[in-house]
């Protein structure tokens, strides 16, 4: 089915009013999960001190106290970052999509006059904006309390920083979208979720910088998929990992994925639109 | 009336596994990923091991038996007890007062009723990874080794098992609690995949011996290496797992009863 949209003449200022009224409505949402949110935050401030002091406890292990060129400073400020970035590119994000597809709710969705994805978008944007607040924010203080975190040198970090974000969030979108819509086909779409959190939890730089790993490995995970883009990437622009030029290609590859895997999103999309069953009576 | 209670479990538990094997291919995929997660989390250790030589003191051969022994216990604890999570669900919804009505005891019933098996995957490859583990820190066989290889896994799954219905029963008064019980039962299965001497200050303090983490796999595994703990506790530590497990577990009961005796309902 198409959306009505298609029929209907609709200013371009009045599709972006909607897709800022959907996203300001996430942002809201989320401010109300207030306990939710503290839990969140304590587990992965729990998690960070581990993996803070294994990771320190690796550099110590290593002559010259360097881990795959990751400073001390820089690999305590990679484990506390990681950890914000976590619950805001929200890796592991919920089936909820996968949920409404097989309960038939996403009719309501797609009767909508605006695109389905970019209205998915629209809504997990205004989400990420609340989790930059409380997810990525408290644990990083957590971290600086703790331990002496590595501060940026460069001027140009900062907005680098910013966007390689907003780009993670956006790729991270993009692959859940893909994963949750494979329930189109599937129905119950549990097999492509496990795959998906395997995957982005082992190798998405999550656990450890994804350089401790061999070389062609990371060549083979930068090129093929989009893992890295997902936190490794953000997390060495924002620790200063390599020079600007580089930094400026990887988040330039960032850019690359996060169009590559919209457009794969949006033609799953369609092609699911154009075969679905609305389930339930 | 015993007889007939154990029955009843049976039954419960016999009804989770007919629906849950019913479609075999799933149920096969579930199993083999519930592995996958396992692997990811000692691959981790392993990487780790890739980039420094020396961990805290300790070489990949020593660490990586802490590691099996901690991540035994874990899937023992995880498959029998893990499931408790979900009383964050019967709590917000009032499901809850469906299991205090009924003549069992809430906690075996909600085990019983909600067993994972396919967590049985994790179990498999864990307790594999011992035997691994086992054979490449070469340790020499003894009766008294042998019986504390065969004790540490059983006593690390009760002092996990024992944070499990913990943290778990931080729904009852707090309904949101989300990951909140997450921190310290899958923070713990981490905390307990290195040696201890790697973290430090209060943070040791609090989780490898406040909580008890300490005796999970990092002191049995020196017993079994035969080597003395740099933190300076005495060689019988080793063996002191089943205690810590027994007050973990004693403590847990009390704060379960003292939970459910709060449980207010929904009031709808």
């Amino acid at each position: 089915m198409r959306p009505v949209a298609a029929t209907v003449a609709r200013t371009f200022s009045d599709r972006w009013a909607t897709y800022a009224a959907l996203a300001a409505a996430e942002f809201r949402r989320y401010t109300t999960y207030r306990q939710a949110v503290i839990a969140a935050i304590f587990t992965n401030s729990v998690f960070g001190f581990v993996r803070c002091f294994v990771l320190l406890a690796v550099a110590g292990g290593v002559t010259g106290g360097m881990a795959a060129g990751y400073s001390r400073a820089r690999l305590v400020t990679y484990v506390w970052i990681g950890q914000g970035l976590l619950g805001t590119v929200n890796i592991w994000g919920g089936p909820e999509l996968a949920d409404r597809i097989r309960t038939g709710d996403v009719v309501a969705d797609l009767l909508r006059p605006v695109d389905p994805v970019w209205q998915y978008l629209a809504a997990d944007l205004g989400r990420g904006a609340f989790a930059v607040l409380s997810r990525l924010l408290v644990p990083v203080v957590v971290g600086a309390i703790a331990f002496d975190l590595y501060t940026p040198a460069r001027v140009a970090t900062y907005p680098l920083f910013a966007l390689s974000l907003l780009l993670a969030v956006v790729v991270s979108f993009a692959c859940r979208h893909l994963v949750n819509a494979s329930a189109y086909w599937l129905l119950d779409a549990r097999g492509p979720q496990m795959g998906w959190v395997a995957a982005s939890s082992a190798l998405s730089g999550m656990a450890f910088p994804l350089a401790f790993l061999p070389a062609p490995v990371v060549a083979g995970l930068y090129l093929a998929t989009p893992l890295p883009y997902l936190i490794q990437v953000p997390s060495d622009v924002l620790v200063e990992r390599y020079p600007l030029s580089t930094t400026a290609m990887m988040v330039a590859g960032q850019a690359v994925w996060a169009a590559v895997m919209l457009g794969v999103a949006r033609l799953v999309q369609r092609r699911a639109e154009r075969r679905v069953v609305i389930q339930g009576g | 009336m015993a007889d007939g209670v154990l029955a009843t479990y049976r039954r419960l538990v016999a009804a989770q596994v007919r629906s849950q094997t019913q479609y075999r291919a799933s149920f096969a995929v579930e199993v083999v990923s519930s592995a996958v997660f396992a692997f990811i989390d000692i691959g981790t250790v392993l990487v780790m091991f890739r980039v420094a030589r020396a961990l805290g003191g300790f070489t990949f051969r020593e660490a990586f038996l802490m590691a099996a022994l901690a991540g035994c216990a874990f899937s023992l604890a995880d498959l029998a007890v893990g499931n408790i999570e979900r009383i964050r669900f019967y709590v917000r919804t009032g499901l809850f007062d469906a299991v205090l009505v009924r003549p069992l005891g809430a906690l075996p019933q909600l085990l019983a009723a909600d067993v994972a098996l396919r967590r049985l995957g994790r179990v498999a490859f864990t307790t594999g990874l011992v035997a691994v583990a086992v054979r490449v820190a070469g340790i020499h066989p003894t009766p008294a080794r042998i019986a504390l290889l065969l004790v540490t896994p059983v006593s690390g799954a009760v002092l996990f098992g024992a944070l499990f219905v913990a943290t778990s029963t931080a729904a009852f008064w707090w309904i949101d609690s989300g990951e909140f019980a997450a921190a310290l039962t899958y923070g713990g299965r981490d905390f307990t995949s290195y040696p201890m001497t790697v973290y430090q200050g209060l943070f040791r303090r609090a989780f490898a011996y406040g909580l008890g983490f300490a005796f999970v796999g990092y002191y049995p595994a020196l017993a079994l290496l035969g080597r003395p703990d740099p933190l300076g506790l005495p060689a019988a530590a080793g063996w002191a797992g089943p205690v810590v497990a027994g007050l973990a577990a004693t403590a847990a009961a009390l704060l379960w009863r003292y939970a459910v005796r709060h449980y207010r309902s929904t009031g709808s």
